[in-house]
């Protein structure tokens, strides 16, 4: 479990300055600057192809052309001793369909706390993980014959081994029903609750926004805003979030058209 | 976690755990594991007959397709499954993990070597057993050659992996790159009676060693320095090859 006490309070779990990523001839992050804070829940909210996921793969260190500062739990993204602090879900689910679901979440745990000694540790992580996202029932059915939804919780379990201190899920909701994303929900603020972890969630359905304590609104490959939830609704005088992040997106676009004439 | 172990290039337990893992993901399909066994068994006894009046060309025949069945088997499962593991991010987290890229070879490279192991066997026992393939060297000699082979195959189709970028691509690496090793190898027509260039361009294509290196053990009943050659370029192949599959993983991608 982590100390709060001895950290530094102003210290966030990710922090970003300039940070850009070219893929191809496109630009696709263009220097953000932003900060995910210790402890909480962070959405990352916007369009599909706003660069969400470029975002998540850069924090976790899988992204290449990175520039600007990255710091992720107080080292550069990708720094070989961040490997057993992170778990990262994609949105596709990666598992492997032809082992059952305990038979992959032993293999995981094998890679991230090796060796026969951890045996009995990895035992008990596994049995753990498998009972956080709900699938101790389905736990000797092959992954590749479970529900689009249970295949997703199976990637998710594999996350939440070894309680890592930064959980980053890309789309974590997408094809779950409703109760299953009211279970999961409950689920992700459980974890940062009494493990102390801190969340980076992308979504691109707006009502998701009100169950995070803080949010980035990206758009275009930039951020538009980086608030609460509360203080986002005040700021634009919006009922929802939604609302909130369409004033933002007409203004930023308004911006974009002056600049244009004043140039 | 309370201690984690941080990652080296190459460690043992995870190497252990990645073999037990791809040995694992075959024997839930064990239709697979069937045809790997049971076909080069079937082509030995469809050769065994085919040439039922001279012997002799079975032994030749014969000896060299046990060097060239591990190559090509091991090659097509490598690379499909390495190509699954790239598509269905399965890679991307493994390498997001603390698992260096030589326990990820290395496991392959266990699990699959464990697997030729089992298929040469039963592919020499049948052939010497069964067959009356006249073999005048060790036995032993043949399944060892055939286990560096198996590497060899596996360590290329998980460098020819990284070029593919579907299935289909994966198996037209199959005849692109197996192909000219087979018509070259000495299979077909002695190595030295082919054209010059030919001939130099076999010299440098590993298959050509694996068959002369199975060659060498029909006719001598010792050891030969030509086999030990034969079969360290085979190794040599193989190892240069893995290290040019773990290059091409890489743990930052666009």
């Amino acid at each position: 479990m982590m100390n709060y006490s001895s950290r530094p309070a102003e210290e966030p779990a990710v922090h970003a300055r300039d940070l850009t990523v070219v893929r191809g001839p496109r630009t696709v992050l263009r220097g953000l600057d932003f900060s995910v804070p210790h402890g909480q829940i962070t959405g990352l909210l916007g369009p599909s192809g706003c660069g969400k996921s470029t975002l998540m793969r850069a924090v976790v260190g899988t992204q290449a052309k990175v520039t600007g500062t990255l710091d992720v739990l107080g080292s550069p993204a990708g720094h070989p001793t961040l490997r057993t602090r992170i778990g990262y879900v994609t949105q596709a689910p990666s598992v492997y369909d032809d082992l059952t679901v305990r038979q992959n979440l032993d293999y995981f745990a094998a890679i991230l706390d090796p060796g026969r000694s951890a045996a009995g540790r990895r035992h008990d992580d596994v049995s753990r993980a498998i009972a956080d996202v709900d699938l101790t029932s389905h736990a000797d059915a092959l992954a590749g014959n479970l529900s689009g939804g249970q295949r997703s919780r199976v990637s998710l379990a594999v996350a939440l081994l070894g309680t890592p201190e930064l959980l980053v899920l890309d789309e974590p909701t997408v094809g779950l029903d409703p109760v299953l994303r009211r279970d999961l929900w409950n689920l992700l603020h459980a974890i940062a609750a009494d493990r102390g972890a801190t969340l980076l969630i992308s979504s691109h359905v707006m009502d998701e926004a009100e169950r995070c304590h803080r949010l980035l609104l990206m758009r275009a490959g930039e951020i538009l805003a980086d608030d609460t939830p509360d203080a986002l609704r005040t700021r634009t005088g919006s009922d929802t979030v939604e609302a909130a992040f369409l004033h933002l997106v007409d203004e930023a676009i308004a911006a974009g058209r002056t600049k244009e004439t004043t140039r | 976690m309370s201690t984690p172990a941080p990652a080296r290039a190459l460690g043992v337990s995870r190497t252990t755990a990645t073999a037990a893992r791809v040995l694992r993901q075959l024997r839930h399909d064990p239709r697979t594991i069937a045809l790997m066994l049971l076909v080069p068994c079937l082509m030995l006894f469809l050769l065994r007959y085919v040439y039922d009046g001279s012997a002799h060309v079975f032994d030749n025949i014969g000896a060299s397709l046990l060097g060239v069945f591990p190559l090509i088997t091991m090659f097509l499962v490598t690379s499909i499954a390495t190509l699954r593991e790239r598509t269905s991010g399965t890679l991307e987290r493994l390498l997001a993990m603390p698992l260096g890229k030589g326990d990820l070879i290395a496991g392959y490279a266990l699990a699959f070597g464990t697997l030729a192991i089992i298929q040469s066997a039963l592919a020499t026992g049948l052939a010497v057993w069964f067959l009356g393939l006249d073999v005048i060297g060790s036995p032993w000699l043949l399944l060892l050659v055939a286990l560096l082979d198996a590497l060899l195959g596996t360590a290329l189709g998980l460098f020819v992996s990284a070029f593919a970028a579907s299935e289909f691509q994966a198996v037209q690496f199959m005849p692109a790159v197996i192909f000219p090793q087979l018509l070259l190898c000495g299979l077909f027509t002695p190595r030295d009676s082919m054209h010059p260039v030919l001939e130099t361009l076999s010299d440098v294509l590993p298959m050509s060693y694996a068959v002369d290196a199975m060659n060498e053990v029909v006719r001598h009943p010792d050891m030969t320095t030509a086999f030990v050659l034969d079969a360290l370029v085979v190794a040599g192949c193989a190892l240069l090859v893995l290290i040019l599959g773990a290059a091409t993983l890489k743990r930052r991608t666009a």
